[in-house]
């Protein structure tokens, strides 16, 4: 594990979302310009500010922080559940804001007698949700386009993330059950968090100010 | 026998140093068979770290597992006639599902077991013990330790019903106290019950600073006996000696159907995860039918191999090149001579695929160094 220099190695999400998320690391005293700069590096350091940051794939992000690689990181709430890290999920972020969700064709109803044909990217969530009601599935891992699944025939329903709708409306899909609420984690190792005390918890309690400003913001 | 260090692992190493710590506090050394029989670990699911386990039918069709675990077999076989206290060490591989192999693995594991009578020297002792393991591998460390007494009793006042019990104390051990306070809202249950739970958990730090608001809220929450025992328990850390790394930490949960009093994890700096973990398990014991109290730890070697330093660069000090007509014998002498003088030899013809500090070439008698 590199994280043993004195630098806090914080994961983002590459993507908007880790590009909204990185201007309130900023905004809180972690800047590091040259991240925003166009350019195909991954890596960034600002040594002033004591951090060094890396892009990753957002599904990985809590890899990355499990492991040790980065001491910190930002995660969905959807990527917690499903891959179930042993990490410290120390904030909620209140930004990235969409919901797990049940989507079935318009006029949707499931045939008890058998075992509901469900098409997710997630299998755990979908696994434990339909577990936890009893109801007997045949999950068909996906990787991708989900919502094509029930109009080919391929699934009856589908387990993914709704944010706005328009895909699934532009689908003829519709949401028949919400599953839970998701927003973007500040996620920590937990053996960092031991070494490393002082300084994830200054980050956590100004990222958190900073977080009540923001969510004051989007609410106006 | 003289070992030669730089081919021992860290993970012997720590070995070797554990077994010599234990046997110094009067512990005992415990061997035991690679195989138990199934049975006990199918009724015991939850006590392990995962419930599957290799399981193989034996000559008498029996059917038995490979050991996913040592303290379950050392409970089994305490004699509570054994008056006064067991206490016993072990260095045992084990076999269970790794999440990073995503398939069954062999783990190595050290770890000690005090069964008898558990007052608070005896598992100040263990604490102590545990302090001292962690110790072993790295001075960089730190013990979390945590009640889950204390705890449950804490969870009792936010509510009696224990599967939303279960559901907090998954977000206890995040730290996620976002999390808790989304949980009591969506059951409806005011905020303020749950203040006590994020007050405990945000009391994160070394045993003097944060005893006496723990107190308070044990008091409140009527685990006032639990708190003295962990007062009491974790004085032998007051003298200071191992500065700031003992620290308390009440996210630190278990399987409350197994661990009821003192639990605690061990890490070490450079290691993403606990490399010790243990606990006070009395309501396992109760669970096998035995009326004594116990506490123990493991500490998981394999995981320290990730600590060796850097691979050298060379596999070898020195590279001995020889001809088809070289004489063995003078070969031979010529390599015990550079190993007399501390150096690695390899012997060979050619020096593809091989990185040495240094080559020589073997001939009629005499090295030529090549530059």
């Amino acid at each position: 594990m590199a994280g043993i220099d004195c630098l806090l190695n914080i994961a983002l999400p590459k993507g908007r979302l880790g590009e909204k998320v990185y201007s309130r690391f900023a905004a809180a005293g972690y800047p590091c310009p040259a991240l925003l700069e166009n350019s195909r590096k991954l890596i960034f350091e600002n040594p002033d500010a004591g951090v060094r940051y890396f892009w990753v794939k957002p599904a990985d992000a809590a890899i990355y922080v499990e492991r040790g690689t980065a001491d910190i990181g930002v995660a969905g709430k959807d990527i917690l559940l499903e891959q179930g890290p042993e990490i410290y999920e120390l904030l909620d972020l209140n930004t990235g804001i969409c919901r797990m969700a049940v989507a079935a064709p318009k006029g949707f109803r499931d045939d008890t007698r058998r075992p509901l044909r469900v098409a997710t990217k997630f299998p755990h969530i979908a696994e434990r949700y339909y577990a936890s009601m009893g109801r007997d599935i045949d999950i068909i891992h996906l990787n991708g386009s989900i919502e094509i699944a029930p109009i080919l025939g391929l699934s009856d329903v589908i387990v993914d993330i709704v944010e706005t709708g328009t895909t699934l409306r532009e689908n003829d899909l519709e949401v028949v059950e919400n599953i839970f609420p998701i927003s973007a984690r500040l996620i920590a190792n937990k053996a960092s968090f031991k070494f490393k005390t002082s300084e994830i918890e200054k980050l956590v309690n100004k990222l958190s100010e900073e977080t009540e400003e923001f969510s004051i913001k989007e609410r106006i | 026998m003289i070992i030669d260090e730089t081919t021992v692992t860290r993970a012997e190493q720590t070995a070797f140093a554990l077994r010599a710590l234990y046997r110094r506090y009067g512990y005992i050394p415990y061997r035991m068979g690679k195989f138990e029989e199934y049975d006990l670990y199918s009724r015991n699911k939850d006590f392990l770290v995962s419930d599957s386990v290799i399981t193989f039918t034996d000559t008498s069709g029996r059917l038995l597992a490979l050991k996913p675990d040592v303290t379950l077999s050392i409970v089994k076989n305490y004699r509570e006639d054994t008056k006064g206290t067991e206490k016993l060490y072990y260095d045992e591989n084990i076999y269970r599902f790794s999440r990073g192999a995503g398939t069954f693995s062999e783990i190595r594991q050290a770890g000690l077991e005090c069964i008898g009578t558990l007052d608070p020297a005896a598992a100040g002792e263990v604490l102590i013990l545990a302090a001292k393991s962690l110790e072993s591998v790295s001075d960089d460390f730190v013990l979390d330790i945590a009640h889950l007494g204390i705890l449950s009793a804490v969870l009792d006042r936010i509510t009696s019903d224990s599967a939303l019990q279960e559901e907090i104390l998954a977000a206890v051990g995040e730290k996620n106290l976002h999390g808790i306070r989304t949980i009591l809202r969506e059951r409806g249950i005011s905020p303020e019950k749950g203040e006590e739970l994020t007050r405990l958990l945000s009391l994160y730090g070394e045993p003097e600073k944060v005893l006496p608001e723990i107190g308070q809220i044990a008091a409140g929450a009527g685990a006032g006996e639990e708190f003295e025992f962990f007062r009491r328990t974790l004085s032998v850390f007051s003298d200071g000696g191992f500065g700031g790394k003992i620290r308390v930490d009440f996210s630190v949960t278990g399987d409350r159907n197994y661990y009821n009093g003192l639990i605690f994890k061990g890490f070490i700096a450079g290691l993403p995860a606990a490399v010790l973990s243990g606990g006070q398990y009395d309501n396992l014991m109760r669970r096998l039918g035995k009326n004594a109290g116990a506490a123990g730890f493991a500490v998981y070697l394999d995981s320290l191999e990730q600590l060796d330093d850097t691979p050298s660069s060379t596999d070898f000090d020195v590279l001995l090149l020889y001809g088809a007509d070289t004489d063995p014998g003078e070969l031979a002498a010529a390599v015990e001579g550079l190993q007399k003088d501390g150096f690695t030899v390899r012997t060979g013809r050619s020096s593809s695929r091989v990185r040495a500090g240094r080559t020589g070439v073997f001939e009629k008698g005499s090295i030529t160094w090549q530059a």
